[in-house]
């Protein structure tokens, strides 16, 4: 293996847990507010639809964007009426986001766009490119340090680099802030929240609204950065994934960037070993390597996670007793 | 009164929807297989000769995007029972739903493309995938400055082993020492319409050293397209003239006629006297595969490179150079 090899690996590592870890960071913000979410994957999807057509038709990327984050908020709101207001069950509110924004993308594709669902092809401004860091160029000489800097950290799209500033970001906000301790309180003991006379309701809406937000980047990234367009489906599982990675990581920030870099890795590890032969087995069939990081998943989470207890008002909406 | 009324319009509904019943019979149908109509490749190549047959003979014809396997004897029966003839399927996984309807209905004609179907009342059109990928490999490896040039196939099934073959021939014989590498997007049909997947596995081979990149995998291919048009590398497009998607960056696309399949169906399959059942193979020589040159490629593609592989053309086409058929003995011995 090769410096090079290794870091086209790594590369490639954070190009693909990008999404994974801003769906499992929005999730986060839900899940500790006591509200269990199994939309992230139709949140993104919507998401992911909306930014591309959106992008498609103005031309501009950062349009897309909003309206990627726009429709995920929308929908995020949406599912909050249904399992806070109305008091639902969680599960299922989760479930119908998912099925409604996979029939509903392909449908509106197809009527607006006529391609069979997927959205025109976005050119350059349409999307997002890589920016290249500064002195990229120049240190790229600097032995080992240098490539890793102009490689491994440079040249990635700007929503890679919001996506991990963002775990920081909701380290301080969760753990050193005012609204992260009520929201992890809500999450724990609404009653005792209730009693201090902070609204239950208001402090879960507003934890809801910043998981549609960031379902909305996660989207966007599927459409308008990696890829350039819409296509049917195209998130392809990977909300079910973030929300594995967030209970691996026992719903805390830090450990669900690590368990998202590490999904991705295994990704890249298996897009990489597809034509290549191993020492003593020889060439193993593909199949075998695609399977290979849901296996490992299965292995870790059944063998080296411990016990993950979520938040123990999750899943339960809140009655004020009467 | 108000009886008679009703009455009326029950027999006029029913005279109506006869009527209609009757308009149908004998439209063509098409069945588009798992990746869309719109995929910019094979269904869409389908797609093409249908709306040719439609503009040019006026006529009307049936078509269904399957969304998923299930749907497939579901589809066949349902355009059968309604009298469409003949209903032509896209698609290798085609085999168990068209064994099992076709007999159901002896007087309907069908047509199948990529695949064998032993029936009195089908026809099989194959296309010799091998021949017209093993000139795009040439061409490649004419083209390539790393001695490098990558595969992404889309499902991994013997037909998408087939493109590889041809293509790593063709590499190969242009340039015995050249480096191959060959990856699928998936296992399952979704593979078909995964483009971030198989973008990903072109960068990767991209970062082992391909220039080139030869995609063969429906709607996926356009994330490899993609890829190699952002990094300015070359790829190369499949079954449908896909040169215009990023002028300068797509070298030549695999053509499959598949729209000519499509066409040629439209107009004989439907009277069964000049419907031929049985297995047809089209390859180099009746242009059923080929290679694409347009404008938009036209600077990319020398003079030496076209006369070159239009020797190559020509000796496949003579027999002189043999290309391996992976469909012989499922494997490809380099």
């Amino acid at each position: 293996m090769t410096l090079a090899v290794i870091l086209s690996t790594l590369d490639a590592t954070i190009r693909l847990s990008t999404p994974l870890l801003l769906a499992c960071l929005a999730g986060l913000y839900s899940e500790r507010s006591g509200v269990f979410d199994i939309g992230l994957e139709g949140k993104m999807l919507a998401a992911a639809f909306a930014a591309a057509a959106v992008a498609a038709v103005s031309g501009s990327m950062w349009l897309g964007l909003a309206a990627g984050m726009t429709v995920s908020l929308g929908t995020a709101l949406l599912q909050g009426l249904a399992a806070i207001t109305l008091k639902g069950n969680q599960l299922i509110a989760g479930v119908a986001i998912n099925m409604l924004a996979a029939g509903l993308t392909t449908f509106l594709g197809q009527t607006w766009f006529r391609q069979g669902g997927r959205t025109p092809a976005l050119g350059p401004g349409e999307r997002f490119e890589p920016v290249t860091l500064p002195l990229a160029r120049e240190l790229s000489g600097v032995p080992i340090l240098g490539p890793i800097y102009a490689d491994l950290v440079s040249g990635h799209y700007v929503l890679v680099y919001i996506a991990f500033i963002m775990v920081p970001v909701t380290a301080y906000v969760l753990y050193r802030t005012r609204f992260g301790l009520r929201v992890r309180a809500v999450g724990e003991n609404p009653k005792a929240v209730d009693t201090a006379g902070i609204s239950v309701t208001l402090m879960r809406y507003q934890a809801v609204i910043i998981t549609g937000l960031l379902c909305g980047i996660a989207g966007a990234y599927f459409s308008i950065a990696q890829g350039s367009g819409f296509g049917n489906n195209m998130t392809a599982g990977k909300g079910y994934i973030a929300l594995a990675a967030l209970i691996f990581a026992k719903w805390k920030p830090v450990p669900a960037m690590f368990t998202c870099l590490l999904f991705g890795f295994l990704d890249a590890l298996q897009i990489r070993l597809q034509s290549a032969r191993l020492p003593v087995i020889g060439e193993v069939p593909v199949q075998a390597i695609q399977a290979l990081p849901y296996v490992l998943t299965v292995v870790l989470l059944a063998g080296f996670i411990g016990k993950a207890v979520g938040p123990k008002a999750g899943g339960v909406a809140y009655t004020k007793e009467r | 009164m108000k009886f008679n009324k009703l009455s009326k319009a029950v027999v006029g509904g029913v005279a109506l929807s006869a009527m209609l019943a009757g308009a149908a019979f004998a439209d063509p149908a098409v069945i588009y297989d798992l990746g869309g109509k719109f995929d910019k490749s094979f269904n869409e190549a389908a797609y093409n000769g249908a709306v040719r047959w439609k503009e040019e003979t006026g006529g009307n014809f049936l078509e269904l995007e399957l969304q998923n396997d299930a749907q497939r004897e579901q589809a066949l029966r349902r355009f059968a029972s309604q009298g469409a003839n003949p209903i032509v399927m896209a698609g290798f996984m085609w085999t168990a739903a068209l064994e099992a309807v076709a007999p159901e209905f002896p007087d309907t004609n069908f047509v199948v493309i990529d695949t064998v179907v032993d029936q009195p009342n089908v026809q099989s059109i194959m296309f010799d995938e091998h021949t017209g990928s093993f000139l795009v490999g040439a061409l490649a490896a004419m083209k390539s400055e790393t001695g490098n040039v990558g595969f992404v196939g889309g499902m991994d099934v013997p037909l998408i082993h087939r493109f590889y073959c041809g293509y790593a021939y063709g590499a190969r014989a242009v340039n015995p020492d050249i480096e191959l590498q060959e990856a699928y997007t998936g296992t399952t049909p979704a593979a078909w319409n995964d483009p971030v997947t198989a973008g990903e596995l072109a960068k990767a081979q991209m970062d082992a050293g391909a220039d080139i990149v030869f995609a063969a995998a429906g709607g996926s291919g356009l994330g490899v397209l993609q890829a190699m048009a952002d990094a300015g590398k070359y790829s190369i497009g499949v079954d449908s003239n896909q040169n215009h998607l990023h002028p300068g960056s797509v070298l030549t696309s695999m053509l499959k006629r598949v729209d000519n399949a499509v066409y040629t169906a439209f107009v004989e399959a439907g009277d069964d006297a000049t419907f031929k059942p049985g297995r047809i193979d089209l390859g180099l020589a009746d242009e059923g595969v080929g290679y694409a040159l347009d404008e938009n490629n036209a600077d990319l593609i020398t003079d030496e490179m076209q006369t070159e592989v239009e020797e190559l053309k020509a000796g496949v086409i003579d027999g002189s150079i043999e290309v391996h058929d992976y469909y012989t003995d499922n494997a490809c011995p380099l």
